[in-house]
């Protein structure tokens, strides 16, 4: 408890500097700029789809010939029919139960803004707070105050690393809670006790629906952002490391960005290349697992990603302490 | 200022309250540090004199654990620094090379920051520091809009925020207009009036004769001498600027005397506009103590005597003769 008590006003001083350096308003305001726009997309999309369909019945049995009209072409590849032919399956087993996958409201809007964010957009936004966490104290100098005060280097970091982890889940409880707001005001507040299935299992280039059971929306909302917390949680991880280790900003953002977009284009791309499933950011879309996509890479599981993600997370906090509490400070 | 004054004076006075001993350092397989000994007593101003490039930023940044020493020992009011770092940066307050403040908070906000990191600071205390260095009208403006001369005044109240027993100042000067110096001389003068020891570096050698009473002379990672201002100054050497109204009878008088040594006109490192205006002076190399029997040898020998000047070496000519050879970077 008395260690705790000397660590409290650290992370009061790091959640203080990140505050004040006005970063999370930046987000906010990118939020607020965004949502709307999507919002607007969506509700587009919703106005075509009510002209074109009678209802979401007949759109989702639309749907589902299109896609077998693509199964049964020979110039599609093998990969894209194997995706087409499990989000039949899917379809089917919505139109089955009579539920509608894309109900026009606040919380499917919210459930699926989220779930797309999770590759890059929530990356991103956590690079906005880490990369400069460490590297950012190196360029101004201030590191040299920080680290000749009677405190320990490794409480240093763990009170920076606190304070980032607070900020993280920040940012997804205020992105979802803007998202609900503002398209609520266009599609209505609704949808919080809407079934969504969850539990398909694909094994090769079929569903296996017995594990499948309905969760009403709001939880299937909750475990989401369970899972995108943790997806973001191991992006913030791996960035305080290259913060820690690289001392500019502007080069400590770079590789972080690289990482994660690399991640995001090879998880289209390596249905061949199965080592690929060892990268940190082609296991990023933890979500993917709670609605059933099918995996960037056959074999991948929640658990496979959640173990790959947790020792990518260890071995950047191990290799982080170990340089922040040993390193010359030299600039 | 009256309880830092109390709190300064806690330690019996010959205590070190640096002490560096064979400290070596090497970085990336090259010595930068090539074995460092001296002591910082209580209540003094020690001056960490060198070239730029000697390596006094790296002693320095080892002094306050951001730098581990190769080999040897830091000990700070007899914490060893590598060893208990909490219990030895305590002791300490410090400045490394610029001043550095998060620019985003204010000057206060500053000041609290670091206050959070230490144990007994109030509010109290960070008001005291702040009207200390003379800041406590501007504390609450961001420190983006600070000159040099603010933001070096908020480093310095950083560094006495703790009420530390050793204040380290790298290059305090640096920067600074004429005025602001003088002011700083005065503000450290004033400090180690109070009890607090003082570290000082600078490659600027007047500003430590101004400033310190004991400097320790550094090149190439070396200390060339330790010793008080005088003490370097007398063990080098003092030379006699004679005139007299016969040239060539005063030199041959001074020639012949054992332990008087003529120095040729390129020879010796004294500041030319010293001697401008001074025809066929004799330039001897001797003590100054023997300045009277050979003015009275010479008046006796009928020898007229325009002037003597007798002139201490600065340090400037002192570091020049114990870094012979060597560039200066």
């Amino acid at each position: 408890m008395k260690a705790l008590d000397r660590l409290l006003p650290l992370i009061q001083n790091e959640t203080l500097k990140i505050w004040k350096k006005k970063r999370f308003f930046v987000i906010v305001l990118v939020l607020l700029i965004l949502i709307p726009i999507f919002t607007y997309a969506q509700f587009r999309i919703n106005e075509t789809n009510k002209k074109n369909f009678k209802d979401w019945r007949n759109q989702l049995v639309q749907q589902i010939s299109e896609y077998q009209n693509i199964l049964s072409s020979d110039r599609i590849p093998e990969e894209w029919k194997r995706s087409r032919r499990i989000a039949v399956q899917q379809l089917q087993y919505y139109l089955d139960h009579d539920v509608n996958p894309n109900s026009p409201d606040g919380v499917t809007f919210t459930r699926s803004f989220l779930s797309n964010a999770v590759t890059l957009f929530f990356p991103l936004l956590v690079l906005a707070l880490a990369s400069d966490l460490v590297s950012g104290e190196s360029t101004a100098g201030t590191i040299k105050m920080l680290l000749t005060r009677p405190v320990r280097r490794w409480k240093i970091l763990l009170s920076k690393l606190l304070a980032l982890s607070l900020y993280v889940s920040l940012i997804i409880v205020v992105s979802a809670v803007l998202c609900y707001l503002i398209s609520g005001a266009v599609f209505g507040y609704t949808g919080w006790d809407m079934p969504v299935f969850t539990g398909f299992v694909i094994k090769g280039s079929s569903v296996e629906s017995s594990f499948v059971h309905a969760i009403p929306q709001w939880l299937y909302l909750l475990m989401e952002a369970g899972l995108i917390w943790v997806s973001a949680m191991s992006v913030a991880l791996l960035s305080l490391m290259v913060s820690v280790l690289v001392r500019s900003t502007a080069a400590s953002i770079v590789t972080m960005m690289a990482a994660v977009i690399s991640g995001t284009l090879l998880s289209n791309m390596t249905s061949s290349w199965h080592s690929a499933k060892f990268i940190f950011s082609v296991n990023l879309r933890l979500t993917d697992y709670l609605e059933g996509s099918p995996p960037p890479i056959t074999g991948m599981t929640l658990g496979f990603s959640l173990i790959i993600l947790a020792c990518w997370g260890i071995a950047s906090l191990a290799v982080s302490f170990f340089v922040f509490t040993k390193q010359d400070i030299l600039n | 200022m009256q309880l830092a004054k109390q709190e300064a004076g806690q330690s019996a006075p010959q205590d070190a309250v640096l002490l560096v001993r064979n400290v070596k350092k090497q970085i990336g397989g090259k010595p930068i540090i090539k074995d460092v000994t001296f002591e910082v007593r209580a209540g003094e101003i020690f001056g960490f004199l060198g070239p730029n490039g000697a390596g006094k930023t790296t002693m320095i940044r080892m002094l306050v654990d951001l730098i581990k020493p190769s080999s040897g020992e830091i000990r700070i009011c007899g914490e060893d620094i590598s060893r208990h770092p909490e219990a030895a940066l305590r002791q300490v307050g410090c400045i490394v090379e610029n001043p550095e403040a998060y620019s985003y908070l204010t000057g206060w906000e500053n000041l609290e920051h670091f206050a959070r990191m230490q144990r007994g600071i109030d509010n109290e205390r960070i008001r005291e520091v702040a009207a200390i260095v003379g800041l406590d009208d501007r504390i609450h403006d961001k420190v983006k809009t600070y000159s040099l001369g603010m933001r070096q005044r908020l480093g310095i109240a950083q560094a006495l925020l703790g009420r530390p027993k050793l204040l380290i100042l790298d290059e305090p000067t640096n920067g600074l207009d004429p005025k602001g110096i003088k002011e700083l001389r005065e503000f450290v003068r004033m400090l180690a009036n109070q009890g607090f020891s003082l570290f000082i570096s600078s490659h600027l050698l007047s500003e430590i004769q101004l400033m310190c009473d004991r400097v320790a002379i550094i090149s190439h990672g070396k200390v060339l001498a330790v010793g008080t201002v005088e003490e370097l100054i007398h063990d080098a050497d003092n030379y006699v600027v004679w005139q007299f109204e016969q040239p060539e009878e005063g030199r041959r008088l001074l020639a012949g005397e054992g332990g008087v040594e003529l120095v040729q006109e390129h020879e010796h490192r004294i500041d030319e506009s010293l001697l401008a205006g001074m025809k066929e002076a004799l330039i001897t190399a001797m003590s100054p103590d023997r300045i009277s029997s050979l003015v009275e040898k010479a008046v006796r020998a009928g020898i007229g005597i325009v002037s003597v000047h007798s002139i201490a070496p600065t340090l400037e000519q002192l570091f020049l003769r114990m870094t012979e050879g060597e560039s200066i970077g």
